[in-house]
């Protein structure tokens, strides 16, 4: 038997590299790196730090932390004969699946080389007679508002406290990510960061855990197929609620957090026993159609006093068809998550063949509500693979009323992007509850990256929405003569 | 850059053309010659209860069938070609004017077309979105819009606005920047009893002609302009606001300003026209001046980036992007007002308080 093929290191793609003139072998690297791929080796009269060749992922926790500057992480030379068909990726997947039998999983975003048409698009500017305008010295207004609208003055009136609208400082949100499948610490800084900046977190579909109580005006809360955490309290608390239907990653499949994963804390905000999976059905069960989501969206406005209710879909094929139907069902708002969203776990054959991009679905859903007349009757918040403030502003001018942001904040907080946020393993303390890596987020760190961040963007897009000569985001919102494509065909 | 001009006689005393022509061709610098235009309200007081149709067709075939498509959907009491002078002007469309009323009775006609307004507007758009090089660019009751590419004075000659005689004049001068110079994007523009002059340039119209657009208006001129007129006649005439009230939704307050206001009722209109009218807001430097049945308006963007005065005397407002424009029409002026970013100015005629006048 050729050995080398099931051999676990055969798998890594990356090597650290130690430079062992700086290095003073303090072995903290190997602390460091939660996949066990350093040791230190004694050597002559001192330590050094030995790469297994085993795992290692490129996270870059240990380069990121070693005091002596002495690490980096290298591709490991891997020479497959070159293939038009065979490439590298799916060699090894084949290797990995027939060394198991499972199914691959992975996490992140889908890394897949497919077009991603936002950057196919620019933005026009303004010259001579529509002045740009200075952000620094002029008005700018980026508030947002969220929610059913009348159509008219009239039907506003007679309306009058039917339907909440919820008040944004600039159109952006965090994206769901639940208590679970990212820290508790993350969490709250996610929580913080919203509050202070006016704009909204999800809480995902882990439920509530209690330390975010003081955050919850911020916060949209799930209903997700596995109902966890969903208490009478529960709907008490946020400023709306979101019923997750599908995801971005992982379009019509549901949820699993394993149980190694399901901790003390967890168990306690979900409802479930410690140590059980957490497991979410890909279909809703109490929804087989739109008529039963319907029903399912009024209940939740009756328990919750008529909060704002949002329907998150993944985007795929005939989404504006669905949208159409989730709008006319009685949705506030609709979430469209695009096939670069991300997640904490999904198997690799759905997350990058599966759904199409989110900027995609969005012209097409923003266009369908529009041609039917109700597009004012919901809100459109889009996700996946946003990466920074232009990929906001570009789905603003194609129709989006506000933007979440996922994997932006994980990045924001340390995450290399490393896809292994499955593994529960996460180095930088980000998609993991283990108590002693969770603590190495410390939520006010957090709270300050992700705050500098949120405020950068938010120049930014004053600077965008001014180079076009307009002061409020509401002109720049549906305005596609902004873009033009650049070879998008 | 443009130049705009208004005259209107609270006591609807009727003029031709000849103080809102000297009053525009002043402002030449404001101007290059690639288009200007005039409406005048009371030119048709014996068809003053027919729809004014003012079609420009690119040669005689569009003509044909526009007229066709005109006698389908309309009853048509009168016709006849826009006289002309084009003794100078060789190269322009043909034009011609017919007085009209909705040609279906109501019970036959779409929920959309319920009023004879709302029927006169379908069909206007209908026809400038199917029937190729053919344009309706003025359908309002005893007014007309006489437009096209020249100086304000070459436009003047051309349609013979000395034979008219008007309560209410607008006048523009164009400098086109952002689209051909073309017949048909020549202001003024107009729907139903509305007609604009616009100075400026309109950031938000890319929004502005997507929201029109949902409630069956659609831009086919290739000008910015053009939404506000509609936008206007969807406001007022459809959604029932006032002048003031339409005033705010394209110009609104600052959301700091509107936070900062301490009375709840006022607070509350505020922030339902802003979050209800989003995007029917204009964004971009603009000077706007409205000529309706009931009288005229002017407003700015809320910065101010493009000039207005106006001036009241003897029965007569005067309205003009420069106050030597306001003289030229007018001497002896005493009071003239330049309105503060945002701020509209009203002028209704006498006797006449139509409900969007308060």
């Amino acid at each position: 038997m050729n050995q080398s093929v099931t051999q676990p290191g055969y798998q890594s793609l990356f090597q650290p590299t130690f430079d062992l003139e700086r290095c003073d072998g303090c072995g903290d690297c190997a602390l460091q790196c939660t996949f066990n791929e350093i040791r230190i080796e004694p050597r002559g009269d001192r330590k050094i730090p030995v790469a297994n060749r085993l795992s290692c992922g490129a996270c870059h926790r240990c380069e990121a932390t070693c005091p002596r500057q002495a690490i980096y992480i290298e591709e490991k030379p891997l020479a497959l004969r070159r293939h038009g068909i065979w490439k590298t990726a799916d060699i090894k997947r084949v290797h990995q699946q027939s060394a198991s039998g499972a199914v691959n999983l992975t996490g992140f975003g889908s890394d897949s080389d497919l077009p991603t048409y936002w950057d196919r698009m620019v933005f026009n500017a303004s010259q001579v007679t529509n002045p740009a305008i200075d952000p620094q010295r002029e008005p700018m207004e980026t508030i947002t508002t969220l929610g059913r609208k009348a159509l008219s003055k009239k039907e506003s009136l007679a309306k009058k406290g039917e339907n909440q609208l919820i008040r944004l400082d600039l159109p952006i949100v965090f994206a769901p990510m639940s208590y679970g499948s990212i820290s508790l610490n993350l969490q709250k800084a996610l929580a913080r960061t919203a509050s202070e900046h006016g704009m909204l977190w999800y809480s995902g579909e882990g439920g509530l855990h209690e330390d975010l109580y003081p955050y919850t005006n911020y916060s949209i809360l799930q209903i997700a197929s596995g109902r966890f955490g969903v208490t009478p309290d529960y709907f008490q608390r946020a400023r709306a609620y979101q019923i997750k239907i599908g995801q971005g990653a992982k379009p019509g499949i549901g949820g699993h957090l394993p149980g190694e994963k399901v901790l003390p804390g967890i168990s306690e905000t979900r409802m479930i026993p410690e140590g059980s999976d957490a497991i979410s059905p890909a279909p809703q069960h109490d929804i087989y159609s739109i008529e039963d989501l319907r029903l399912l969206i009024y209940a939740i406005k009756e328990a919750s006093n008529y909060k704002p209710v949002c329907v998150k879909i993944a985007a795929v094929h005939n989404a504006p068809a669905i949208a159409s139907g989730i709008v006319r069902a009685g949705a506030d708002m609709i979430y469209i998550d695009g096939f670069r969203g991300g997640s904490g776990a999904t198997p690799s054959i759905v997350r990058d063949n599966t759904g199409i991009p989110t900027e995609l679905a969005l012209a097409a859903v923003d266009q369908r509500l529009q041609d039917e007349g109700i597009r004012h009757q919901a809100s459109i918040i889009i996700a996946g693979g946003i990466r920074n403030s232009a990929d906001v502003m570009k789905a603003i001018a194609l129709g989006a009323d506000a933007v979440a942001i996922g994997s932006v904040a994980l990045i924001a907080c340390g995450c290399h992007g490393c896809q292994r946020c499955h593994s529960g393993k996460c180095p930088w303390g980000i998609t993991t509850n283990n108590p002693a890596l969770g603590k190495r987020l410390d939520p006010d760190w957090a709270y300050q990256r992700l705050s500098n961040l949120i405020k950068g963007w938010h120049h930014e897009i004053e600077e965008i929405m001014g180079l076009n000569g307009i002061y409020y985001i509401g002109s720049f919102r549906g305005n596609r003569f902004i873009l033009r494509g650049v070879g998008l065909t | 850059m443009c130049g705009i001009a208004g005259l209107i006689s609270t006591k609807k005393i009727l003029e031709n053309g000849d103080r809102i022509k000297r009053g525009i061709s002043l402002m030449n610098d404001r101007g290059n010659g690639l288009g200007a235009g005039y409406a005048a309200y009371g030119i048709y007081p014996d068809f003053k209860d027919y729809y004014a149709l003012h079609l420009m067709s690119a040669n005689d075939q569009s003509l044909k069938e526009a007229e066709q498509f005109i006698y389908k959907h309309f009853e048509v009491a009168f016709t006849r070609p826009i006289p002309v002078w084009d003794k100078k002007i060789k190269d322009h469309p043909v034009f011609q004017l017919f007085f009209i009323l909705p040609g279906s009775p109501v019970e036959e006609r779409l929920p959309e077309e319920e009023t004879d307004n709302d029927y006169v507007v379908a069909k206007s758009m209908l026809l400038n979105r199917t029937i190729a090089g053919a344009y309706i660019y003025s359908n309002g009751k005893n007014l007309g819009i006489f437009k096209g590419v020249g100086t304000p004075l070459d436009i003047y000659d051309f349609f013979k606005l000395d034979q008219y005689a008007g309560y209410s004049w607008l006048a523009h001068n164009r400098f086109p920047t952002n689209t051909p110079g073309w017949w048909g994007g020549a202001h003024p523009f107009n729907m139903l009893e509305w007609s604009i002059v616009h100075n400026g340039e309109i950031s938000s119209y890319g929004t502005n002609r997507r929201y029109l657009e949902s409630f069956g208006y659609y831009c086919q001129l290739q000008t910015d302009s053009e939404a506000v007129a509609y936008l206007i006649d969807l406001l007022i005439r459809r959604h029932g606001l006032s002048i003031k009230e339409a005033t705010i939704v394209l110009a609104p307050p600052y959301w700091k300003t509107i936070d900062r206001i301490s009375d709840p009722e006022e607070k509350e209109l505020l922030l339902l026209l802003r979050s209800t009218y989003e995007k029917a807001m204009l964004n971009g430097p603009f000077a706007v001046l409205t000529a309706f049945n009931g009288g005229m308006f002017s407003l700015t963007d809320n910065t101010k980036l493009r000039p207005m005065t106006a001036a009241s005397h003897d029965g007569y407002t005067y309205f003009a992007s420069e106050i030597a424009s306001l003289y030229e029409m007018q001497s002896g002026l005493e009071d003239i007002v330049t309105p503060r970013a945002g701020q509209p100015i009203i002028t209704c005629f006498e006797k006449e308080v139509i409900a969007a006048c308060k």
